[in-house]
């Protein structure tokens, strides 16, 4: 990779010189069965390849130009980019394939680890065992948070989980704000100022007067906020 | 060993200086050594209200600033020998007022009397946190209505963040004192609720203090309401949470309007 940097004024081309890490893919015969093996690589975890520079050994085999575009062009389709090629003869690529590179030295990578199933974070939970006062915010985006007492006026409790009042809701509750929509908010009173889940927020002045002080929950209905009662 | 209580409400003219002035010499009478002071820098209220006005020489901010020593600010009162001010300045302002120097007042009235009781401004900014700050009891004065009642949250809130006892994790004994309790606007359903007020605040009832003219009468003449007329409605209100405050189990009795009938209702104590 030579970066250039052209100046404004004097348009020097400036060539410099950097090493980078890449991944070396050495196919070997049959060449078939070593792209089974990637494609059963790719089930395991689709996106291990992608963004990761890959070079490609052909020291092991002994390929003709075309069948060099052909394995390349194999391998694109697999989504896998391929920076470079080494270990054959400068003769055997053209303009269309990705350049020679020469010198390359053995290093380190880091253990490559099929990348892990995509696990839902930790779901943890805050228990508050006062009242919540005025003034006070209480940010708990990790999960529920419980309050063993009222959320005054003027207080706000916002969580990426769900929230639950033993008490009177007084204050602001925002519950589900990492996109949690599925977040609930339930309290034994209901006279808050805002109400708001994953973003869809409702207050005070729409909140039914039917509902007002009693136990109540908060649930969004696809894009709609429902404030049913508790009982 | 003292204990430094500090009178606060947030919000502002619900009755902080009447009330520190009134269960002050309350103690006073019944034997325990107290020094009020008064945190309203530059609007001080305390003085007047007991009748000192004209005695004062150095103050707060002068004991602070190392200009004064605690002795030659504090003020005697005339009419109990128990009772000591020390008061504010009318000249400088807040900023005057440092957290050390706050702390070592604070230290050295702490050995040498029993009740060390804090007036503090109205707000939660830098004279109401100093006024807190040291403190292990508090009393929080509520007037019945909205507007109080947020705002005593908001103190409460405090009292428990930003004072030295919890920041060392230890709490802060709170009281609530309702003032100018109006029976009359009570009876016709105008003021909040008790009730109302208990569930909002979560924190123990020390008394209810009925709105009176006695209360203006006594602050004209520098006298606190207890020393002035102990046999008004507020007096006898102030007299039994003082009670309260040294432990003693008084029954809650709420203010109504026919003078010389009084409700006995069993000892109302929130949780």
């Amino acid at each position: 990779m030579e970066p250039s940097v052209v100046e404004p004024t004097r348009q020097i081309l400036r060539m410099r010189g950097r090493s980078y890490v890449a991944f070396v893919f050495a196919p070997v015969v049959p060449i078939v069965g070593w792209l089974e093996e990637i494609d059963a690589t790719l089930a395991r975890s689709p996106n291990f390849f992608v963004g990761k520079p890959v070079v490609l050994d052909l020291s092991a085999v002994d390929l003709s130009q075309s069948a060099i575009t052909h394995l390349v062009k194999s391998i694109e389709q697999r989504n896998i980019r391929v920076l470079g090629v080494e270990g054959v003869d400068a003769s055997h690529l053209d303009a269309s394939l990705p350049p020679l590179l020469t010198g390359g030295r053995p290093c380190t990578l880091q253990p490559a680890q099929p990348e892990k199933r995509e696990t839902k974070p930790q779901m943890t939970s805050l228990l508050l065992d006062s009242p919540v006062r005025s003034g006070q915010s209480i940010i708990f985006t990790d999960g529920d948070v419980t309050v063993l007492g009222s959320v005054s006026s003027g207080a706000e409790i916002v969580a990426g989980g769900s929230i639950h009042v033993y008490g009177t809701l007084r204050g602001r509750a925002m519950a589900g704000v990492n996109g949690n929509s599925n977040a609930r908010i339930y309290c034994q009173r209901i006279e808050a100022e805002l109400i708001a889940i994953d973003g869809y927020y409702q207050t005070a002045e729409e909140l039914d007067a039917s509902l007002r002080s009693k136990p109540a929950q908060a649930w969004l209905d696809g894009k709609i906020m429902r404030i049913t009662p508790l009982n | 060993m003292a204990k430094v209580l500090v009178v606060t409400s947030g919000k502002g003219g619900v009755g902080k200086t009447t009330s520190t002035a009134a269960i002050g010499a309350a103690l006073a009478q019944a034997g325990q050594k107290v020094v009020v002071v008064d945190f309203d820098v530059g609007l001080r209220n305390l003085d007047l209200v007991l009748g000192a006005e004209r005695r004062v020489v150095f103050d707060l901010i002068n004991v602070v600033q190392g200009i004064a020593k605690l002795p030659q600010a504090l003020i005697r009162d005339k009419r109990l020998e128990n009772l000591w001010l020390l008061p504010a300045s009318q000249t400088k302002d807040k900023d005057a007022l440092t957290e050390e120097g706050v702390g070592r007042i604070i230290d050295e009235l702490r050995g040498s009397c029993d009740w060390v009781l804090c007036d503090s401004p109205a707000g939660i900014e830098r004279g109401a946190m100093l006024a807190m700050r040291y403190a292990d009891e508090a009393i929080i004065v509520t007037n019945p209505e909205v507007s109080s009642v947020r705002d005593s949250d908001r103190i409460i809130g405090m009292l428990d963040s930003k004072t030295v006892r919890a920041e060392k994790g230890e709490r802060v004994e709170k009281h609530v004192l309702i003032a100018r309790y109006d029976a009359a606007r009570a009876a016709r359903g105008e003021m909040i609720t008790i009730d109302d007020i208990l569930e909002i605040l979560a924190t123990p009832l020390l008394g209810i203090i009925p709105e009176s003219q006695d209360v203006l009468r006594a602050s004209n003449v520098g006298s606190p309401v207890t020393l002035n007329s102990p046999s008004s409605a507020p007096a006898r209100a102030y007299a039994d949470a003082t009670k309260r405050l040294l432990g003693e189990t008084v029954p809650m009795m709420v203010p109504t309007e026919r003078k010389g009938l009084m409700n006995l209702l069993r000892g109302r104590r929130a949780a």
